[in-house]
């Protein structure tokens, strides 16, 4: 008895910042998808969306939106939305439904149209939802960015430099992926140029907003033989875990931590949890992995993402990226796709785009942004109050 | 200078004492801070009681992370025109074992800040209304701690 689904598809319509609606990307993916896959639409039985909650109702109910646009044809629907780890729980829906033989071909997809600038909390006075509470009194999403990167300065000794040296590795690898939306070669001198947003992260730190859509089609191991793709990439794990109380980190949009106060009550950091799962379910060793895509929010926050996934040990991971250790050619490749340095974050899109690097990358397909090798990928990314996803993808 | 009368932000979620202290909520049974308070479930996994009570939680703690915002914040923040840049800080309370997040108050900016640097809660001005002054809780250095900031 295996847990694997096979990935016979993977589709993206290029980030940036189209204005078009978001159904139009996803719809784009899907079908790009489908041909990567050979397989006609009527096949999908199961069509399973990351939701956006950015553009109306037809956002709420993904899924569905994106069946009627390709055509009802029957299939059941599913929509996710947990921030930006929707797209990774549209996907474990997707297995859950496969392995449990409900179906044997399921569309994962999502896509987004973004506001410019911060994101912004709804409207009112509210101060029973800390999103509303956290903007009120003046802190933003690079605010908790910016924490955890000061954090990394003031223990572990990392320097702007060495932010700056993420973005420069970022940009240099990004700029040979047609799908993303920054294609240019950034130098620490245009990071050390830019404007301070959240000392000590500069504009070109954080990562921007930005449309975008990618999709999978996924497949039982039976399937994927019968049309003759048994050796496609397959899901070896997907973790959607939970922190363990008391987290011990500030997450967004809370403006405080749980209290580890009580008797045989720890505090702990969610980061670390999910990857640990993660390898667990897939039974594979961190030093078996050949790349990994993390989320990016900032340049600082994917050195903490590469300590979280054990790649290095605590506080190593900036003299892993000195090394060239991260940068393609070194000993583990990280956001080879440019990540969200080149993409900017489309926020329902981005954990299924973080899939379809890695199922290209391990097919041997990713042209110039080639992992030579590759065989096992690990993706990370995270959603708000402190929960987030991984999904390993192996060959 | 305003003289309106002072009102919390937010109120309920500290006093307004000259040495004021954030109101918490505690779990009568496990010992659990909440911080808003909050009176209706404990997030302890392993407690499911009911039954809180109101807590004045420690006005002072050591940095756990600070950094500052160099640009406008969207609604509902309410900007002074022009807008200064302000920092802002985590703070571990003891006791307490959690972080809670405030702006550090105007006049210390992230170089006279370091991480397990002392600090202690006051009370200074968010924004103001047609009606009233609103306050809300700031991080300061602790006087005995650290070296004047210069000009303030």
């Amino acid at each position: 008895m295996t847990n694997e689904i096979a990935i016979i598809g993977a589709g993206m319509h290029p980030w940036g910042k189209w204005g078009h609606n978001f159904v139009q990307y996803g719809v784009a993916a899907a079908r790009e998808a489908l041909a990567d896959a050979g397989i006609p639409w009527r096949d999908v039985r199961f069509v399973s969306g990351g939701a956006t909650v950015r553009c109306g109702y037809p956002g709420y109910v993904a899924g569905a939106t994106f069946a009627q646009a390709l055509g009802w044809q029957g299939a059941e629907v599913n929509t996710s939305y947990a921030a930006c780890a929707s797209g990774s729980q549209a996907l474990a829906a997707a297995r859950n439904k496969i392995l449990s033989g409900a179906c044997e071909v399921a569309l994962v997809v999502g896509a987004d149209t973004t506001p410019k600038g911060f994101l912004a909390p709804a409207g009112g006075y509210r101060p029973d939802d800390p999103d509303w509470v956290r903007f009120y009194l003046g802190i933003t999403n690079p605010t908790y960015f910016a924490l955890y990167a000061r954090r990394r300065m003031d223990l572990y000794g990392d320097t702007l430099e060495d932010f700056a040296a993420v973005k420069v590795k970022n940009s240099r690898i990004g700029a040979k992926n047609p799908r993303a939306r920054y294609r240019k070669c950034f130098s620490a001198e245009d990071v050390a140029a830019s404007a301070m947003v959240a000392d000590p992260l500069r504009l070109m730190d954080i990562c921007a907003t930005s449309d975008g859509g990618a999709a999978l089609i996924v497949c039982s191991l039976d399937y994927a033989r019968r049309i003759g793709k048994a050796d496609a990439p397959r899901v070896a794990a997907i973790s959607t875990v939970t922190p363990t109380f008391a987290s011990g980190v500030v997450e967004m949009p809370d403006i405080a931590t749980d209290s580890a106060a009580a008797d045989g009550v720890q505090a702990l950091s969610y980061r670390s949890s999910i990857p640990l799962k993660a390898y667990e379910e897939a039974g594979i060793d961190p030093r078996d992995v050949s790349l990994a895509e993390v989320y990016d929010l900032s340049t600082a926050l994917e050195l903490d993402w590469i300590e979280d996934l054990c790649l290095t040990p605590r506080g190593e991971a900036a003299a892993a990226l000195r090394r060239g250790d991260t940068a393609i050619g070194g000993r583990i490749p990280v956001n080879v796709s440019g990540g969200l340095a080149c993409f900017g974050e489309a926020v329902p899109a981005q954990a299924i785009a973080q899939v379809c690097e890695l199922t290209w990358q391990l097919r041997g397909e990713a042209g110039d942004r080639q992992v030579k090798g590759a065989k096992v990928g690990i993706t990370a990314n995270q959603g708000l109050f402190g929960h987030g996803s991984s999904v390993i993808v192996k060959k | 200078m305003s003289d309106k009368p002072l009102a919390p932000a937010i109120a309920g979620w500290h006093t307004m004492a000259e040495e004021p202290h954030l109101i918490g909520s505690q779990c009568s049974h496990c010992n659990t801070y909440f911080f808003p308070p909050q009176y209706q479930y404990c997030r302890n996994p392993d407690c499911d009681s009911t039954d809180f009570h109101e807590v004045p939680l420690s006005r002072t703690g050591r940095i756990w992370s600070y950094t500052n915002a160099c640009y406008k914040p969207p609604a509902p923040f309410v900007a002074a025109e022009p807008f200064e840049p302000y920092a802002i800080a985590g703070v571990e309370l003891e006791q307490e074992q959690m972080v809670v997040l405030g702006q550090v108050v105007k006049g210390v900016t992230v170089a006279d800040l370091k991480v397990g640097m002392p600090m202690e809660l006051v009370l200074e001005t968010l924004h103001e209304t047609d009606a009233d002054i609103k306050v809300t809780w700031k991080w300061r250095p602790l006087a005995s701690a650290v070296k004047p900031v210069t000009g303030a």
